[in-house]
């Protein structure tokens, strides 16, 4: 055992260089969930017609996740006006909760485009630990920001980060 | 050989990939990184044992490699040794799980480890729930065909995770699924969007011969769904039997087992109902007839109930009772409109719920035969029978008001029942009837930086009596909280066990990085704070976590 961590840390700077060189194009895993209709979507074929997009991670239990879509959703006419941007809020609920999310989602008024992954496989390619989980994603579909957690004012870092890829400016700093 | 194997074979992966991601552009790495540990203190009033560990820590890493249509991964976990609450089975590291898949044309193959689910999950649900212990994940090879547009078949055939094992049992399944509106070019533009499913599985485990009775070595399960959608109306519904299936859990009765799940909702802007209802008669079903617990669950039996978060509402949560249970659920969601009397300047979101589970009617086979005797068909039981014992009930409403630019207030009132006999196994134990009100209220002081307070308060006169809980948090965004919290058994008849539970809370994001530090005493239940929620055991200590993702 201690050999094979040993060769996992030998391992890994490696690997590492191969993966930032390879960093920009990223791209969405390739995997299936639903959309409110019971239709199936394949993750990769997220887009929005090459302006930013945000994919958020959540769940109908997760009180910081509805509090951020919440939060969002007061500003989401004017995010989309300025910026373009497009939210999809992916729901990991599971088949306990899964047929809540629909009633739940109009009864609150959310206009995101809202997405099911009930077994967690595309939160799973996406290396998600804890929910909220959100992702930034370029005009090509590359991830170029994410976080985990959400508290008040969070939005605001989130829709400059927006504005900033508008812009074309690099979010190195972040 | 083994030793020398696992570097080698690590070495050859890492040079592989080295050289694949110089050759085949678009190759990446990417994985995460979960730690959670604890620093044990001994806390006999709220019984927090001794730790002779002193110190535990349950930690685990994915990596997974993609390149265009092909993906491989692996993941290693560490529980030294596995921290209160989970199971001892998981001592040690390794890396159980890998795989490796690819898509082609309308063909997807994956070898070694994976996670899936048939309709609902009523016959077949691998899955993972770190935070539970749960990983019954399947190692073997399952294949997806879409032959035509709108139609997916999935096959599998492989052995469940029993920790650091596998179950005794194989585990074959298929699945169909049907999107007739994509199938059939007459029905694109319908509006009414049609589903049709329909899954098989089977588990194959040797007969017993030391055993008295006779015990079939293939059990299989079949279950049929549809979802039909119209505009704001959806309904779902699957039904599930499976033939009969002695074990330890049922008490090696031979009666088949069926399950019903059925939902209908109605929404549209500003408001949406549901309704739901399900149906539960012996319907344990694991890859291992002689394991009880979490482990090796084939079916998987969700609740139907809320499930909540603020920690008095979830002091006491249902669990589904795969022996038998009945049920139903109803809830609405409506806002009242911004600038009305109702709603105020920014809206008023209201969501109201109602569930209840009994248990289903147990009926003796004959006049001569106990319930449940072992070798027997157990007992009968009319499909759409109440029986006469109730498990749960829980009416709840929750109001979320933004009272201005900087304050903003969520109300919860709770009426719970809940038969902690049946539904945490301690025979003898009361009906506990309990009343929840919960306060939440945000200030935003400025752009950034937040004051939370949560005030909750329990009132019952079973268990242990009345509590009260108050939080305070404070967020500095996108990067810091702080947080303090007391939960206080006042109203414990045993005046000498009105404890306090205190816990400090400090932690600190950046990106998808997050590191937290927790120290005081934790009361089992699920937490959630600065952000995240996660489930944990009663203990006292310096809690540490860790995650990451890259």
């Amino acid at each position: 055992m201690k050999n094979f961590i040993l060769t996992i840390i030998l391992g890994l700077p490696l690997l590492l260089p191969a993966q930032e060189d390879q960093h920009k194009a990223a791209g969405l895993p390739s995997v299936t969930i639903k959309n409110l209709n019971g239709e199936n979507i394949n993750t990769a074929t997220l887009s929005n017609k090459g302006k930013p997009m945000i994919i958020s991670f959540w769940a109908l239990w997760c009180k910081p996740c509805i509090k951020e879509l919440t939060t969002i959703a007061d500003v989401y006419d004017e995010w989309v006006e300025e910026t373009g941007v497009k939210l999809f809020a992916v729901s990991i609920d599971d088949a306990r909760s899964s047929a809540r999310v629909k009633p739940m989602v109009e009864g609150k008024g959310w206009e995101y485009e809202v997405l099911l992954d009930p077994n967690g496989d595309f939160k799973r390619a996406m290396n998600i630990t804890v929910i909220p989980h959100t992702f930034l994603l370029d005009g090509n579909g590359n991830v170029v920001w994410q976080h985990a957690s959400f508290s008040e004012g969070s939005e605001l870092e989130l829709i400059e980060l927006v504005r900033k890829l508008n812009r074309g400016e690099s979010l190195d700093a972040h | 050989m083994k030793k020398i194997y696992f570097p080698l074979s690590w070495l050859l992966l890492a040079a592989c990939l080295q050289v694949s991601a110089q050759q085949l552009p678009g190759g990446q790495i990417h994985g995460n990184f979960e730690l959670n540990a604890q620093y044990y203190t001994e806390d006999s009033a709220i019984n927090a044992p001794e730790v002779n560990e002193q110190f535990m820590m349950n930690a685990y890493t994915n990596l997974i490699y993609t390149n265009g249509n092909f993906s491989a991964g692996v993941r290693y976990e560490a529980y030294l040794n596995p921290m209160l609450g989970f199971d001892k089975e998981y001592e040690g590291n390794g890396i159980p799980y890998r795989f490796a898949s690819y898509r082609q044309g309308e063909f997807e193959i994956t070898v070694g480890n994976f996670y899936d689910q048939f309709g609902n999950g009523l016959i077949f649900r691998a899955y993972e729930e770190k935070t539970l212990g749960i990983d019954n994940s399947i190692d073997g090879v399952r294949v997806k065909f879409e032959p035509w547009k709108g139609i997916v078949f999935k096959g599998l055939v492989g052995n469940q995770r029993y920790y650091w094992n596998k179950g005794d049992g194989i585990i074959r399944g298929v699945d169909a699924e049907f999107h007739l509106n994509d199938a059939f070019p007459k029905m694109e533009n319908w509006k009414t969007k049609i589903t049709l499913g329909g899954s098989a599985v089977s588990r194959f485990q040797k007969d017993d011969p030391t055993f008295k009775y006779k015990l079939p070595e293939n059990v299989a399960a079949m279950a049929g769904r549809l979802e039909v959608v119209r505009g704001a109306f959806h309904v779902n519904g699957e039904y599930a039997y499976k033939m009969n299936d002695p074990s330890v859990l049922n008490n090696y009765i031979y009666k088949p087992g069926e399950a019903l799940f059925l939902t209908g909702s109605y929404s549209r802007k500003g408001l949406g109902i549901i309704l739901a209802g399900k149906r539960i008669d012996n319907m344990h079903f694991r890859s291992d007839r002689n394991v009880t617990g979490n482990p090796l669950t084939i079916s998987y039996l969700p609740s139907l109930t809320r499930q909540h978060t603020y920690a008095l509402a979830a002091f006491y949560p249902y669990s589904t009772q795969p022996k038998g249970e009945i049920g139903y659920f109803a809830e609405i969601d409506y806002i009242f409109r911004k600038n009305t009397a109702l709603g105020g300047k920014y809206g008023t979101q209201v969501s109201a719920s109602y569930s209840r589970v009994n248990a289903i009617e147990f009926k003796a086979i004959d006049e001569t035969t106990a319930l449940f005797k072992r070798g027997t068909l157990g007992y009968r039981s009319d499909f759409f029978k109440f029986g006469d014992e109730v498990y749960f009930s829980d009416f709840n409403i929750e109001i979320t008001r933004k009272i201005s630019k900087s304050w903003k207030l969520i109300l919860n009132y709770l009426n719970l029942a809940y038969n902690q006999d049946v539904i945490e196994g301690h025979p003898g134990s009361p009906m506990v009837y309990a009343n929840i009100g919960i306060a939440d209220l945000t200030y935003k002081i400025t752009e950034k930086h937040a004051l939370r307070a949560e005030l909750q308060q329990m009132l019952t006169r079973q268990d242990k009596g009345e509590w009260v809980q108050l939080l305070l948090e404070y967020t500095i965004a996108p990067r810091w909280f702080i947080s303090v919290m007391d939960q206080y058994n006042y109203g414990n008849e045993q005046s000498d066990q009105r404890y306090h539970y205190y816990l400090g809370s400090l932690g600190y994001t950046k990106g998808p990085n997050r590191i937290s530090l927790a120290w005081g005493r934790q009361r089992e239940g699920i937490l959630c704070v600065g952000g995240v929620c996660r489930a944990v055991p009663a203990s006292n200590g310096l809690q540490i976590s860790i995650t990451s993702t890259f």
